[in-house]
């Protein structure tokens, strides 16, 4: 496996920093990888558009910054638009399909979730990002399931982690429903978005 | 002697190079730390005033950095592990009372996270641009040791080391850590409490009536009295005999900063870090510290592919600098490569040491990122030629 290059965006409250670092937390400590976060700061890391990175690879990480993401998680319409054009051909688009509209191109897989209205319906519209990380690991299979969804449980706050587990297994299973059990058949990928 | 294993978050964690430095600093048995919290390094404080009401810590937001600083001089003579955090500006303001440390040999660890300057600069993004400062900041002549982490996991080993010197050559440590590796969350191991060996203060056994806070007897540094312990004593910033006692002339101002000079210059041996790689036939060798570190290694392998043969020296010490090693390695090589986030500043040590014998080349960043590493290979290769 060669380096993989990850951007999460969204907007502040989202739980884009705490996704990036789910995701790396998943791969360093728990699928034996190295994994190195970052989180932009700045003034548009409060409030508007948000974002966290993260560059996963067999050996140290030298380079901390990604410079053409290979998966691109987008959770709002804002983040879509200034960060579209960076993901590579052959690129992985994970996506909020009602709050992000994307013009998905064919040679990028591409995979909706309706996290928050699914986290709605778990009952707290905050564990938004699990269910989003749940249908990150199931479309992106860049670790095993286990290891990411222990990092959710590791990560969120003492008392919390059973909604969130809920909610990681609510968005792993709505891949399967939408998009098949295995994601290399891929059956209704890219086109079949809203 | 093992450390207090209160302090000790054992295990393999997620963390940023801002908390794993709270983390090494609260696992070094500091139990004080004083800051007035700034962008890039305020995750640090945040991590120490969550986490030490559960050890007997105490941290105090100061009014401003001229005051934590003095908080933790003063905390440092009552013998706590004493820290101060901060940025480029507060680092500036910090300058007057770290040289009150280095006259009053209180020992303590100053971490600056450093970010873009001059004056307020880029507060969220990445700089190199203390280091000269790190080394001269302050008024009159004094020695410092200053440390240089390059990922998350050596920000928790080196802030334990800094404390450890802090305490062995009674010096303000300054643990000059940079915004990128502040701000990038790696894995960092944890150890068991008892594998962190910790150097306590170097307490005096003797009698009140006969201690002198300055008496070295020969020695380089003095041994140390808590306040509170009984023993009546003077401490100043004014140039002191053995009593602590001010004495305005040349030949007390000669005998006490010759010995904070020497306290420091004579033990260089014990105290200089650096790793070096592939120094053997180098024609080139590349010297940098911090993330520019990791980056140049990048710069460095694409050079590689066309044949250069390049030495890598990684500063972890960045004061004292390995004089004598680069003096006589100039000797050797066509060029020293020396890429940093400043308009070239440890350039110019390089360039002193090697005397004229190589060139000392600067690749330069002024900040706010680091190098493409396609500029360092770049400046690699015209070194060479």
């Amino acid at each position: 496996m060669a380096r993989t290059e990850i951007r999460v965006v969204g907007f502040g409250g989202q739980g884009v920093v705490m996704m990036g670092h789910v995701i790396g937390h998943a791969c360093a400590i728990n699928a034996g990888m190295h994994a190195t976060m970052i989180q932009s700061f700045g003034p548009e890391a409060r409030g508007s558009a948000c974002s966290s990175t993260v560059a996963v690879s067999p050996e140290e990480v030298l380079y901390p910054y990604i410079t053409q993401p290979d998966i691109l998680v987008v959770m709002s319409a804002e983040g879509y638009s200034k960060y579209w054009d960076e993901l590579k051909p052959k690129g992985i688009l994970v996506y909020e399909n009602e709050l992000v509209h994307p013009d998905v191109r064919p040679d990028q897989p591409s995979f909706g979730v309706p996290s928050t209205r699914i986290a709605e319906a778990l009952g707290r519209k905050i564990v938004q990002n699990s269910v989003m990380l749940g249908f990150f690991a199931a479309a992106t299979e860049l670790v095993p399931r286990e290891a990411l969804r222990s990092a959710v449980e590791d990560s969120v706050p003492h008392g919390t982690e059973e909604l969130n587990l809920k909610a990681f297994d609510a968005g792993w299973n709505h891949f399967t429903e939408e998009y098949g059990a295995k994601q290399p058949s891929r059956k209704k990928e890219s086109t079949a978005a809203k | 002697m093992k450390t207090d294993p209160a302090g000790v978050l054992t295990g393999a964690h997620y963390l940023d190079g801002d908390y794993a430095c709270g983390e090494g600093a609260m696992a070094a048995g500091c139990r004080f730390v004083a800051g007035y919290p700034i962008t890039p390094s305020t995750e640090v404080v945040e991590r120490i005033s969550r986490r030490f009401p559960f050890m007997g810590g105490t941290f105090i937001q100061m009014e401003d950095e001229l005051a934590s600083m003095a908080a933790i001089v003063g905390a440092s003579w009552t013998g706590t592990k004493s820290m101060t955090v901060t940025s480029g500006p507060g680092f500036s303001l910090m300058m007057e009372n770290i040289g009150l440390a280095a006259m009053m040999e209180a020992p303590c660890v100053v971490v600056n996270v450093q970010r873009g300057g001059p004056s307020t600069g880029l507060p969220t993004m990445v700089g190199q641009q203390d280091v000269m400062q790190a080394r001269w900041g302050s008024h009159g002549d004094y020695r410092i040791i200053a440390l240089c982490p390059q990922s998350p996991q050596e920000s928790f080993d080196l802030v334990i080391d800094a404390f450890n010197l802090a305490e062995l050559y009674r010096v303000p440590v300054l643990f000059m850590m940079d915004e990128c590796v502040g701000h990038m969350t790696e894995k960092v191991i944890i150890p068991e409490a008892d594998q962190i060996e910790i150097v306590p203060r170097r307490l005096t056994k003797k009698d009140p009536a006969d201690y002198l806070p300055y008496q070295t007897n020969g020695e380089l540094i003095p041994e140390f009295a808590r306040a509170g312990d009984g023993y009546k004593f003077h401490t100043t910033g004014l140039t002191h005999d053995e009593r602590g006692y001010p004495v305005m002339s040349a030949a007390c101002q000669k005998q006490n900063v010759q010995r904070l000079i020497d306290k420091i210059k004579l033990n260089e041996e014990q105290i200089i870090r650096f790793e070096a790689e592939a120094i053997e036939g180098a024609d080139i060798v590349v010297l940098s510290y911090g993330i520019t570190a990791r980056v140049a290694r990048m710069g460095i392998e694409l050079a590689r592919k066309q044949g250069i043969k390049i030495g890598v020296i990684r500063l972890i010490v960045l004061w004292p600098f390995p004089e004598n090693y680069i003096r006589q390695l100039a000797g050797n090589i066509k060029a020293f490569v020396v890429p940093e986030i400043n308009a070239g500043q440890m350039v110019l040590e390089v360039e002193r040491c090697a005397a004229g014998q190589c060139r000392a080349v600067s690749v330069p960043h002024l900040g706010g990122g680091v190098h493409n590493p396609e500029d360092i290979a770049q400046a690699i290769v015209e070194a060479a030629q």
